[in-house]
């Protein structure tokens, strides 16, 4: 939270939400602003679908996840079972690296090259801002499905790649790039790479002009050059961007379904599994809805996990 | 440099467009690059992958999660965002938490509950209650933290004067600050809109069934399943309308694409 609004709470909440309940007063001599639990009517419409259709399931998988279950014949309580055996499942296993690899894609190189990029524009006015801007903003809007058509032509056999590979010479290493057991995931990960980076990019961009010139200025009085300069004010300055873009990014590598289901499958030979894409199938396609339920548990722990351990760090580097 | 990234990042888009501009016969491999403008795999695409109802199905279920959710949102953030009640400081974070929510860990029992849906056993598995109702849930995350940094960011004294003329909490938000807010709502339904035309698992698993509620992302998955082998170009053609209305959306309101989507990102 800003500074600023931290201070406007405080403005309008004079009393301190801490403030023992019992020293309200009901009706008059309340100041406006002061303690409403008119609130809660604004509140509860939202609030209750909120519950209902996403903490509600949630807390339904997890129940699930206890039962071996088809979807039609009566569940059996298994307790723990489901959990022992997502432990020794290969296939989970390779799926969870698979999400590790393509944090890689989605989530650090785009950073990387986004802050690179940065970099190289902080000395430099950029001219047409605003096109750059909206060009590199768009991989993000495009449905994954979408998404996964163009890149499918762009890795077909004679599609654009590898016409490219042969005009310059590289046409031994031209392939199907999607049905190759090596190089489907990397190539999966190019596409969230591409889908993440315009965002990383436009995220600094944005974060660098809020960086008080001064700063800047400073840094150039001490002498220091353009490398030095970009680890004293630019990198500091971006810390807020920086863990966002992190957060928003590897929950979209953990997530990717869209884009692995519409090119892949999961194929070939599970090269490309990811936990949501083995979720889906144990649930849908091989009616193991329990051991699905699992799953998702495991996958939904990660992801607040991850997030929390980004948000963590985040938070330590600033009280450094 | 930056025109070296910019031309990578529309490129694929580029690319999958000079496709559809081909048709079949053309045969077409490598860049593609269209000769004439040749919209015939749009015509296929539209009528063979019936897109008429993929097109109808996704505006319906988009536009009810739009006005719904943008109602509830301004509701939830009016509250937290001007007034104090017991347990506000509990449950805004349990909502914020839905902007990071692992949402695929939702869609079992959403599809086990919507057969046969509890008390009530009403069927709404294939229908477009199925698609509706679980997005607005997932839509009022990002509707509340959004709506409660406007109303933040409205000034104390606006309302208080309002309330001190004698405006209930509900002429404050309707007459005061709503009027105001009307930027705000619009980025907010832009991205509420864009996430829910663009949405895929949820459909695949609550609509599959009914090909007429089928939405325009899941009518294009199965079209391309059954027509890239034979011909790409009605595929990527099918692309190109699939995302057509998003681009024209954002290109007349990218500034609220934009904004909405990091304004978002960094507030808190």
């Amino acid at each position: 939270m800003a500074d600023g609004e931290r201070a406007h709470a405080a403005r309008s909440d004079p009393v301190g939400a801490g403030a023992p309940r019992r020293r309200r007063r009901v009706g008059g001599g309340r100041a406006p602003g002061d303690p409403r639990n008119i609130g809660w009517l604004y509140v509860l419409p939202g609030l209750l679908f909120y519950v209902l259709f996403t903490l509600a399931p949630l807390l339904h998988t997890v129940y699930y996840s206890f039962f071996s279950w088809d979807g039609l014949t009566e569940k059996t309580w298994v307790g723990l079972a489901n959990y022992s055996e997502a432990l020794r499942d290969d296939v989970l296993l390779d799926s969870f690296v698979h999400s590790a690899v393509l944090i890689v894609y989605y989530a650090v190189l785009p950073v990387i090259i986004g802050l690179g990029l940065t970099a190289a524009l902080t000395r430099t006015a950029i001219r047409g801002f605003r096109f750059f801007r909206t060009t590199l903003f768009l991989p993000q809007l495009i449905a994954g499905v979408v998404v996964a058509q163009a890149w499918t032509w762009i890795y077909a056999s004679e599609g654009p790649l590898n016409r490219a590979l042969e005009l310059v010479g590289l046409g031994s290493l031209a392939r199907p790039w999607l049905g190759d057991f090596t190089w489907a995931l990397p190539s999966i990960g190019a596409i969230g790479s591409w889908v993440t980076f315009g965002l990383c990019m436009v995220l600094f961009i944005a974060g660098v002009q809020k960086i008080p010139t001064s700063l800047y200025d400073a840094a150039r009085v001490d002498g220091a050059g353009a490398v030095r300069e970009f680890f004293v004010v630019t990198l500091p300055g971006l810390r807020n961007e920086i863990l966002v873009a992190f957060v928003l990014t590897t929950i979209n590598a953990l997530r990717s379904f869209d884009i692995v289901y519409n090119t892949t499958a999961g194929g070939p030979g599970g090269e490309t599994i990811v936990p949501s894409m083995y979720m889906y199938q144990n649930a849908f396609l091989y009616n193991r809805v329990g051991y699905a339920a699992a799953i998702a548990t495991v996958l939904a722990v990660a992801i607040f996990v991850l997030a929390g351990i980004v948000l963590r760090v985040g938070d330590r580097s600033e009280r450094t | 440099m930056l025109g070296t990234f910019t031309l990578l990042a529309v490129y694929p888009v580029l690319s999958i467009l000079f496709l559809a501009l081909h048709r079949k016969t053309d045969l077409v491999t490598g860049f593609a690059l269209p000769t004439r403008l040749d919209l015939s795999s749009f015509e296929a695409a539209w009528t063979e992958g019936n897109f008429a109802t993929g097109f109808k199905s996704s505006f319906i279920v988009a536009a009810a999660v739009t006005a719904a959710s943008a109602v509830l949102s301004i509701g939830t953030g009016y509250a937290f965002g001007t007034m104090r009640f017991a347990g506000d400081r509990i449950v805004f974070p349990i909502i914020l938490l839905g902007i990071i929510f692992p949402y695929e860990a939702t869609v079992i029992p959403l599809y086990y509950d919507f057969q046969d849906v509890p008390l009530l056993h009403w069927n709404l598995l294939n229908t477009y209650w199925a698609l509706i109702l679980p997005q607005i849930g997932q839509s009022v995350a990002f509707g509340t933290f959004w709506m409660r940094a406007f109303f933040r960011s409205t000034p104390r004294s606006l309302i208080e004067a309002a309330r001190i003329d004698g405006a209930t909490s509900f002429g404050v938000l309707w007459r005061v600050l709503l009027p105001q807010a009307m930027p705000a709502v619009l980025t907010m339904s832009v991205l509420v809109f864009t996430y829910t035309w663009n949405e895929f698992l949820l459909a695949l698993v609550l609509v599959s069934g009914s090909e007429s509620h089928q939405t325009a992302p899941l009518g294009l998955s199965f079209f391309a399943g059954a027509a890239r082998a034979s011909d790409p170009t009605k595929v990527a053609a099918a692309a190109v309308l699939v995302a057509l209305p998003i681009v024209l959306v954002y290109l007349f309101l990218q500034r609220h694409f934009v904004r909405g989507m990091l304004a978002g990102a960094i507030k808190e």
